[in-house]
């Protein structure tokens, strides 16, 4: 053992001792007495995962799990190659067919969880224009979600307008509704917009929250009807058409899988437009973009309205599905939870967004058992993928070369 | 009349749990720039240690024969306890991230705000904690206005604190390192100021005031609740916006501003009860907007805005 292993043992120990300070106080003091069995208990868990971790961490970086580790990596290089060369339609036909006879295969059930993630996938990728591409956190991105939500709601419990009539004008108001957002904040930079878009998040919900006579306040709204569709028909040798509303979970999750691929590829093709490397430009160094003739101001409002455009068109999904809309789903924890997501799946990356969304909503399907421990763990996963590896688990591809590149 | 001082004297109460709150925020962004997301949560840990201690000692008849000195006891121990808590905090989630980028250690931050929310909400559930509050009643009516020993405990308190940090940061050694290292990282180092301890005795400073805060604020509602820091801790960043990022004197005088604003307004603005929670981000963007150095603010490099 090395005095440098022995060093970052002795840290570790005493940070262990730490945590049961601060544990023991939270669990141990109650109904008039104190306890120490069960923080014990807890403590002796969560100490028993960490050193097992660190222990792995210690041997990796000393080398000694070469053995082990060095075939996995050639591995994983290998299929990696192989993918990269194999022609893009062979990728994505396997999963283009499994997309699409999902609802067949599934149940209600993964059928109602596919239709989330879907839904998620669709707001990552509208945040991802705004964080992943250009750079700029945005704390409040669930009030365009919301406010694609209530137009739908509205439009159609009132003048009881078509789902496919109000999905452009959802996205169009909530492109406003980023434009208005957006341009008193796009001076500042980095973390005052943090926070100045989550107060907006919040002044939002709290305006949904309370003005009764329009959104129905915390009661929310009710009476949202389900999309339709026209169907021609030939009856009696005339032609007409039927509307058919669609109440059949399948049918949902085809129009959300659509509206997800349509996101996939707007911002696939955002991204690799003069749109994109603009706001790449800006992500990168905002000065320098300036100086390169980038109208940034522009730019990042634009950023700001096409990433609410996509929550928009998910909004009005998600009326129309639960047909029933309050302020209880668009908290801050959600717009926490979609950034989670982009962060988690790797910013700016198409691939890491969807990883992302299935890592953060179908993985705890499976664990039901740890519901409580959710977002606990979304925290602690967010702070530690800073730590570990901030580009996510699929980071985005970069491109072209740069000058601090080596080869 | 009476009602405007009655109100006066409710904003100051508030106003002062703000600064208190605000300070942290203020002394950890002059000296690593960062606005410290977890910052809300350690106030309400201290507003749950306050409650977990307080009906401890309740239950053991502390507080029955010596009020005074079990509210001094939890308060002291609560200041701690977040201090530690802050500390640890800083070391696994923002130290590590010194030299990456500003993103990173923000989102970090957020991650660990999360955390500690939801660990609060593990350990001490999900529902509202009622303070034991057989001691703080009583109050006197003065030219009209009601005020409530509470109150009176509230503003002695925060008075106290603010003083003791002023004399801190101004009157001794560790605060002249402190002032150095928000001023200078590399140029205070130098000169021999262990800047990794700075920065934590700072985070433990100001976690030590926004415990005393939570204890306070749950005292004088009569509960507490795991996510009770969010809302207070972004209205306290805005008040230590509004006095200037970075500036102590400026972040008491920001607390009291919100807090008389948000008060004033829910009381004479029509359905401003309801949107009282919208006031202070308005200011936090008005003045971002107008006046981004804030009251007091100093020079604001590019870098920070």
């Amino acid at each position: 053992m090395t005095r440098g292993s022995r060093k970052s043992w002795q840290y570790f120990g005493l940070g262990l001792a730490w945590f049961y300070l601060l544990l023991w106080p939270l669990l141990g003091i109650r109904d008039g007495a104190l306890h120490f069995a069960e923080t014990t208990a807890v403590w002796l868990r969560v100490a028993l995962g960490a050193t097992l971790c660190f222990a792995l961490y210690r041997l990796g970086k000393a080398g000694r799990l070469d053995a082990a580790l060095k075939p996995l990596a050639a591995a994983r290089d290998a299929v990696g190659n192989t993918l990269a060369r194999a022609p893009r339609w062979m990728l994505l036909l396997p999963l283009a067919v499994f997309a699409l006879s999902y609802p067949v295969l599934t149940n209600r059930y993964a059928q109602d969880v596919a239709i989330n993630v879907l839904v998620y996938i669709c707001l990552g990728l509208g945040l991802n224009v705004v964080v992943g591409l250009c750079g700029l956190l945005d704390l409040g991105y669930i009030a365009f979600y919301g406010v694609g939500a209530y137009t739908y709601a509205l439009l159609s419990i009132h003048y009881s307008l078509p789902f496919w009539v109000c999905l452009p004008i959802c996205a169009a108001l909530a492109a406003i509704a980023g434009c208005l957002i957006g341009y008193p904040t796009l001076r500042m930079r980095g973390d005052y917009l943090a926070i100045v878009t989550l107060g907006f998040g919040e002044i939002v919900r709290i305006v949904i929250n309370n003005w009764m006579a329009l959104t129905g306040g915390p009661n929310g709204l009710l009476g949202i009807k389900s999309p339709g569709i026209y169907l021609p028909q030939l009856v009696d040798g005339s032609f007409s058409f039927e509307y058919l509303v669609i109440r059949k979970l399948e049918y949902l999750y085809y129009i959300i899988l659509a509206l997800a691929v349509f996101t996939i590829i707007a911002v696939y093709r955002i991204n690799f437009s003069r749109i994109g490397r603009a706001f790449e430009a800006i992500r990168e160094d905002e000065t320098a973009a300036e100086l390169m003739g980038v109208d940034t101001f522009r730019f990042k409002l634009l950023a700001y309205a096409l990433g609410a455009v996509f929550g928009g068109l998910a909004g009005a999904f998600f009326a129309a599905r639960m047909r029933f809309v309050s302020p209880e789903s668009f908290t801050f924890i959600e717009s926490a939870m979609v950034l989670a997501m982009v962060v988690l799946g790797g910013m700016g990356s198409i691939p890491g967004v969807i990883l992302g969304a299935l890592a953060l909503v179908a993985l705890p399907e499976m664990f039901r058992g740890f519901e409580l421990y959710r977002m606990l763990a979304f925290g602690g996963a967010m702070a530690f993928m800073m730590l570990v590896r901030p580009a996510g688990l699929w980071p985005a591809a970069r491109l072209g070369k740069r000058s601090d590149d080596t080869e | 009349m009476d009602y405007l001082f009655q109100q006066l004297i409710n904003g100051l109460t508030l106003g002062g749990v703000y600064a208190l709150v605000a300070l942290g925020y203020t002394m950890v962004y002059g000296i690593i720039s960062l606005i410290n997301f977890a910052h809300g949560e350690i106030f309400a840990a201290g507003g749950y240690l306050g409650v977990i201690l307080l009906s401890y000692m309740a239950s053991q008849g502390v507080m029955d024969n010596h009020p005074w000195f079990g509210l001094a006891f939890a308060l002291i121990l609560a200041m701690g306890y977040c201090a530690m808590l802050a500390m640890a905090v800083e070391k696994v989630a923002y130290k590590p991230l010194r030299s990456s980028s500003r993103l990173s250690v923000l989102l970090s931050a957020l991650g660990m705000s999360i955390f500690l929310q939801n660990g609060l909400m593990l350990t001490q559930g999900v529902y509202d904690k009622a303070y034991p509050t057989e001691f703080t009643h009583g109050g006197f009516e003065w030219l009209g206005v009601r005020v409530s020993f509470m109150q009176i405990g509230i503003l002695a308190v925060t008075g106290l604190l603010l003083v003791l940090l002023n004399a801190l940061v101004f009157k001794t050694r560790i605060g002249k390192a402190m002032r150095a290292t928000s001023q200078d990282k590399v140029m205070s180092a130098l000169v021999g100021i262990h800047s990794d301890k700075v920065i934590s005795t700072t985070f433990a400073i100001g976690a030590a005031l926004a415990a005393a805060a939570g204890i306070m604020v749950g005292l004088y509602y009569g509960s507490v609740r795991y996510d009770m820091g969010f809302v207070p801790g972004i209205k306290a960043f805005a008040a230590a916006v509004l006095g200037g990022i970075g500036n102590i004197t400026g972040a008491m005088i920001g607390g009291l501003i919100i807090g008389m604003v948000e008060i004033l307004a829910a009381a004479y603005i029509p359905h401003g009860g309801e949107y009282k929670d919208v006031f202070a981000f308005v200011i936090l963007i008005g003045v971002l907007y107008f006046m981004p150095t804030g009251i007091m603010g100093e020079n604001v490099d590019d870098t920070r805005v």
